[in-house]
């Protein structure tokens, strides 16, 4: 028994050549979606008399990259999107700008500041800024969790489902249901073999915002392999559920798109899912993805304890064993 | 393991025992838009342990509906079958121990070495062969480490026969091996087969090349629309044509030649005619030659071809369905 499952794990030890991706796909989404340092503008002022001592006062501002160029160039330069505005020194000092582009009314507003202030004005309300760099509540403290738990959606499915039909395509699946082979080995193996190239992604995506983002990490480490099992094993039922009939490589693809593209937008991944209407709020918290994601940041980011995350667990953990029960009784050899 | 003695003795010695397969009635409709489709349309078979018993069909006959029956791989719309004693749907654990499946197409996993795949069927078996001794056996040790992917047509369907030798099964299933070999892949497929029948195992193969059942198996079922229209030896087929020899001729184009007038030609049992071509099934060619040329010069007709060779169970079919083996384009009716 034990034998043939250990046989078993060394097929798709090499059949998941691709398995490197979903760790790719981690770091890339996590350099690409990392903090963006302060914006930096450039502002180009029109050659004038007057032009170096516009210059230098908005030069004191770090956020700003100025310079004097003349009046044609300053307009190639706007147009070409190269610098997001232009100051024509006189009297009145006028801004030349697209007011649509963001980076431009950011720079209007703040050239705007600093040369009135400058000329003396006077804010009537004192105010103060408090930067936010805490870890645990940036963006990308956020981003981590929600990334783990779209690639343990993904990882699973795509591992379960897709090799199941392509199996099934090369009429593998018929000719291993033509062996003694007990059919509850197979279906464990391909599930416990997605477990084991679960952990490596587990490790490079928490690693990632650990060592490159400082990611705070207050729960324990074993609530968060547990968790990860448990969605990794949810969402392999979902996969083996989708393939249990799909008798070929489009119509997985079809099937997996349907379920997974409406839980990346909806269960919180990239963005809080509380941003949806409330209506749809009780259907978007049953959603496994919402399940997983969220009960990963409770613990990952608060610390949270397992037992206090219990409902959430079972509810995750019916996700899987209800299409996992279906697809033994629905799946078909040939 | 079997007693050594009928692995000496061969077919005979165990060809009185129990026999391996026995189906009544067999039919497998499947519903399709225009109405069912009766792949299997009530057949009746009885394939002897020991013996190579070959389902011998043209493409769309039901050779694979058949065998995969047998195989528990497909249920039966109707029928009994019997495999070793057994039937499916009670001892199916029992009996696929017992049995070695090689099926018209299966690609195994491209980035897997032939002795993983071979380790890995051989877990399935709780009893069976050293996956090294079989892929010996077979003429891939060269090959043992190489992956999958790397392997001609050839050697992954000799990986395919190995994976059905490698729980040493008592009855060998083989459903086309050789479709799409080239000869020397094929010679070398049968006398894999050969051996493992030197055993004393019982084999079932279908196929739709003539030669490769005329050469392999002891009996053979011609199958044809779901049906078996012919069963015997091959030699038993050939002989029940009447004629030991087929002539077959063509004449220019337009040119008429009465059918009775050739079948009252010396030693002729059949004409068969197809367009301006004749063939004429005789048991002695060397009087049925002459004869036939004397007829064509007293009706000045120009012979464009003659040929003369020995029955094949392509005549069988031929004369049994008017229609040629290999037709692809053979819908059932």
């Amino acid at each position: 028994m034990l034998a043939r499952l250990r046989e078993f794990l060394r097929e798709p030890e090499a059949v998941f050549w691709t398995y490197g991706f979903p760790l790719m796909l981690a770091v890339g989404l996590g350099i690409a979606f990392r903090d963006r340092p302060v914006e930096i503008v450039h502002v180009d002022v029109q050659q004038d008399a007057r032009a170096p001592e516009v210059a230098a006062r908005l030069s004191s501002r770090n956020d700003l990259v100025v310079a004097v160029r003349a009046q044609a160039e300053c307009r190639e330069r706007l147009r070409m999107g190269r610098s997001s505005l232009v100051v024509v020194p006189g009297d009145p000092v006028t801004f030349v700008f697209d007011p649509s582009r963001p980076e431009s009314a950011f720079a209007h507003a703040r050239v705007n500041d600093i040369l009135q202030r400058a000329a003396g004005r006077q804010d009537p309300v004192r105010t103060a800024d408090a930067p936010v760099t805490e870890p645990g509540s940036r963006y990308i403290d956020f981003l981590v969790p929600g990334l783990l738990g779209m690639n343990l959606m993904g990882g699973s499915m795509w591992g379960v489902g897709f090799v199941i039909v392509d199996m099934r395509v090369k009429k593998l699946l018929k000719r291993l249901a033509a062996t003694p082979m007990a059919r509850a080995d197979f279906l464990g193996s391909l599930a416990g073999s997605r477990l084991l190239f679960m952990l490596p992604e587990l490790l490079v995506i928490l690693g990632t915002g650990v060592l490159l983002f400082g990611m705070p990490v207050r729960g324990s480490w074993l609530a968060i392999l547990t968790l990860a099992v448990l969605g990794a094993a949810s969402f392999a039922g979902l996969g083996m559920l989708a393939a249990c009939r799909a008798q070929r490589i489009e119509t997985i693809s079809g099937l997996m798109n349907f379920i997974m593209v409406p839980m990346w937008l909806l269960s919180g991944t990239f963005f809080s899912s509380e941003r949806f209407p409330d209506l749809l709020q009780p259907f978007i918290q049953a959603l496994p993805l919402t399940l997983l994601n969220d009960t990963l940041r409770a613990v990952i980011l608060e610390g949270a304890s397992l037992a206090s995350q219990a409902w959430r667990m079972l509810a995750l953990a019916g996700w899987g064993l209800i299409p996992f029960g279906l697809s033994l009784r629905w799946f078909r050899w040939n | 393991m079997r007693p050594a003695q009928t692995e000496q003795d061969g077919a005979s010695a165990v060809a009185t025992a129990a026999p391996a397969v026995r189906c009544r009635g067999l039919t497998k409709h499947y519903p399709s838009k225009t109405g069912p489709v009766h792949a299997v349309n009530g057949l009746d078979l009885e394939i002897r342990s020991g013996e190579c018993f070959g389902l011998l069909g043209p493409n769309g006959a039901g050779k694979t509906t058949t065998i995969e029956i047998f195989e528990g791989l497909l249920k039966p719309t109707s029928g009994e079958v019997e495999v070793l004693g057994r039937r499916w749907g009670h001892h199916d654990d029992d009996l696929r121990q017992r049995l070695g499946i090689s099926l018209q197409e299966t690609r195994f996993p491209e980035k897997l070495s032939v002795i993983e795949v071979l380790s890995l069927f051989r877990s399935f078996y709780r009893r069976g062969l050293e996956p090294s001794a079989v892929i010996a056996s077979v003429g891939l040790t060269d090959k043992s480490s190489a992956w999958v992917g790397k392997l001609s047509g050839g050697q992954r369907q000799r990986l395919a026969v190995a994976c059905a030798l490698v729980g040493d099964p008592e009855l060998l299933f083989l459903d086309e091996p050789t479709t799409g070999l080239d000869p020397q892949s094929r010679r070398q497929l049968w006398e894999i087969i050969r051996a493992f029948g030197r055993r004393g195992r019982t084999i079932v193969i279908t196929t739709h090349y003539m030669d490769e059942a005329e050469r392999l198996c002891d009996r053979v079922a011609i199958v044809d629309r779901g049906t078996v229209i012919a069963l015997g030896s091959p030699a038993g087929l050939i002989a029940s044509m009447g004629g030991a020899h087929v002539v077959e001729f063509a004449c220019s184009p337009g040119a008429t030649l009465d059918q009775a007038d050739l079948a009252a030609l010396p030693g002729v049992r059949e004409v068969v005619s197809a367009g301006s071509e004749t063939a004429l099934t005789v048991a002695e060619p060397h009087v049925a030659v002459p004869a036939l040329l004397g007829l064509l010069q007293a009706r000045q007709l120009d012979l464009l071809r003659l040929t003369t060779r020995h029955v094949s169970l392509e005549d069988v079919f031929m004369h049994l369905t008017g229609r040629h083996l290999r037709d692809e384009d053979v819908s059932p009716a």
